[in-house]
This record gives structure tokens, sequence and C-alpha cells, in this order.
């Protein structure tokens, strides 16, 4: 692999640019191709091109039959997002396990002593209130959203963002009675019941966890639950609990 | 962040070949039946044989990484096939029963 196409790939992964790797298994010659480009010796091929276009849409990585001989096709594909509100100690378990798992991981505290950059190395920790931050974030069908600061002020407007989203995970820590004042605050906001029934909470995978990583580990596993469920087929979906 | 992620093969390579270290990808590109890792799983080594991220559960990196050294020294790609454990070489068989290729070349 050429280096510039190493870095090339990097900068697509890094601004969550969908980009497709082609490579000719003879030689080694290479493609790299996105919705609105292609470039490297193989990109002459409009049959190589488009068998990459179709699996920058599938995302799938697969070896196929071309004009030009056997084909590899990389895709790399922008990874799940999560976003964490609430830059507190469960916090610093779960961003590194998530980030572990290949998520893309952002966290959300207005509050400085908690977003500390030194609390959270090597993820975006963003010091704004969560209805901007999560208005600017936009989560989308890729992206899971846990609120789990405890405090009205910071959870209701980041989960109002959620919830009217297509997020694939939506979770809130609190116990049972926190989370029924919770909903009775929503619907008043003007969230449906039906909206206010995606939320997972309690949160997490019931396990019996008691310390901060404990938890952190059920949350994660619940995420991980809800990400494959949405790549099984139907009759195989895992009835999120 | 991505940079969080515990394997970031491609920056790992990125960052072994700017110390100025030989590197070579090996990536998965087929795999039939039961195989640890899908399509597109990657393992980065370096001149030395270091080596992060896998192709496999562990079966055959050490193949794989015998190869990537020489793909390092001659900047030969390589296809390598691997299938099913037999009697005679159990140590880069899949005891799982899957089979796998790779593909190996050389970064820069």
């Amino acid at each position: 692999m050429k280096l510039e196409t190493l870095k090339a790939v990097q900068a697509a992964r890094d601004g969550r640019h969908a980009i497709v790797l082609a490579k000719r298994i003879a030689d080694g010659a290479e493609a790299l191709v996105s919705a609105d480009s292609a470039t490297g010796d193989l990109a002459t091929h409009a049959d190589v091109v488009a068998l990459a276009r179709e699996a920058l849409t599938s995302g799938r990585s697969d070896t196929v039959d071309t004009s030009v001989g056997k084909v590899f096709l990389q895709a790399f594909i922008p990874p799940p997002r999560l976003i964490v509100v609430g830059a507190v100690h469960i916090a610093q378990a779960l961003v590194p396990m998530a980030a572990m798992t290949g998520l893309d991981v952002i966290v959300i505290d207005p509050r400085r002593a908690f977003a500390a950059d030194y609390r959270f190395p090597n993820v975006t920790v963003l010091q704004d209130w969560p209805d901007e931050a999560m208005e600017k974030l936009k989560p989308d069908a890729t992206t899971a959203v846990v609120t789990l600061t405890h405090d009205p002020k910071l959870d209701d407007p980041a989960l109002d963002v959620a919830l009217r989203s297509d997020a694939f995970y939506v979770g809130s820590l609190g116990s049972r009675r926190t989370h029924d004042k919770r909903k009775a605050r929503l619907l008043e906001a003007g969230i449906t019941e039906a909206q206010f029934a995606r939320i997972h909470g309690p949160v997490g995978l019931n396990i019996g966890a008691k310390s901060p990583a404990e938890i952190a580990i059920s949350i994660l596993a619940e995420i991980i639950q809800a990400r494959a469920a949405l790549n099984e087929p139907a009759e195989r979906k895992v009835k999120a609990a | 962040m991505t940079a969080a992620a515990a394997e970031d093969i491609l920056g790992t390579a990125a960052s072994w070949k700017a110390a100025g270290r030989g590197v070579a990808l090996a990536t998965v590109t087929l795999t039939w039946g039961s195989s640890p890792r899908p399509v597109g799983s990657q393992l980065v080594v370096d001149q030395d044989g270091n080596m992060m991220g896998s192709v496999s559960g562990g079966c055959i990196e050490g193949a794989v990484v015998k190869e990537a050294v020489d793909a390092i020294r001659d900047g030969k790609p390589r296809l390598l096939d691997f299938g099913v454990t037999d009697e005679q070489a159990w140590d880069v068989g899949l005891a799982c029963g899957g089979k796998v290729q790779v593909f190996v070349e050389r970064v820069g």
C-alpha cells in the first residue's frame, strides 16, 4: 500500500467520510473511491469504480471479479458514535471501553471541573450545554446517546434532542423513581409516550452492576446489543430490554 | 475519537513508518465457513516482527508475520491461504474449521 493511500484513508476516517480502497490482488495496484471522487491506478476502470461505489453503500468489504482481475474492495465506513452526556465517574470507565469497541466517543458536560481533558484523554470533550451540543452533533441512525448526570437541567435537554432523532440507542441513568419523574417532565415538554419508551432506563443490562466500572460495562453491553440488533435479520432480532 | 481505540491499525502503520521502520499490512480478503475475524480485518507488522491487530483468533498470525517480514524485505505482495488444521501443519491451521485468505503487502 502506498503511504499516500494510507494517509488518504486516515484523513477520510478522521473526517468521518466513507471511502473504499480497491486493490488488485495480483500486484497491489490501487484506487481510492468515495461518493464523488476516484483516484489511483485502477480509477480509470469504470467497472472497478462502480463496484467500489456499491461497497461504499453496502459497507461490506469483499473480493470481486473485474475486467482487470480479482480486486479486493475494503470499505472504510465511519464508526457509530456514542454521545455521553455527563463527564462523571461512570463516564470515565465507559468512555475508554466504548472507544475500544470501535465507537467514536464524544463527551458533553458544561461543568469544567468534570469535563477536564485530563479526565478523558484522546476523546472529544465538549464543554457546551447539552442542547446546543446535541443540536450541533445531530444524532443519526448510527448514533447512541446516554445521559449520566442525574441532573434534569443537563439530562433533559439532551434527551429531548435524542428522542426526536433517529439515534439507535438512547439510555438514561437513574432509579425507577427518577425515571418516572423524568417521564412527567419530558411529556410536559412535548415528548410522546412512544418517544419516551425508546429510553433504556434503568440504563444497562441487568447484571447486578454496582461499581462505576460495572455499570459502565452493563451500559456498553446494552449498546452493543442494540447495535448488533440493527444488523441482524428481522427474525433473529434481539428484543432490546 | 478513533485515537482512543485500542487498535488503530492504520494509525499504527503510519506512525511506525514515520519512525523509519519497515512496515507491512496483512488484510483478510476472503473467508469461508466459521472464521474468527471478518473480511477487512488487519494486522500491521514491522521488520522485526512486532505486530498489532489480528487476522484470526491467534491461529495464523505467526505464519502471517513471517510472510509480512519477507514482504517488507522484497517488496512483493503475497496472497496467503489458510485452511482447516491438519496434523502436519497444526500450528498454522484454523482449529475452527474455517478458511481465510490474507493479502500481505509492504507499506510505502
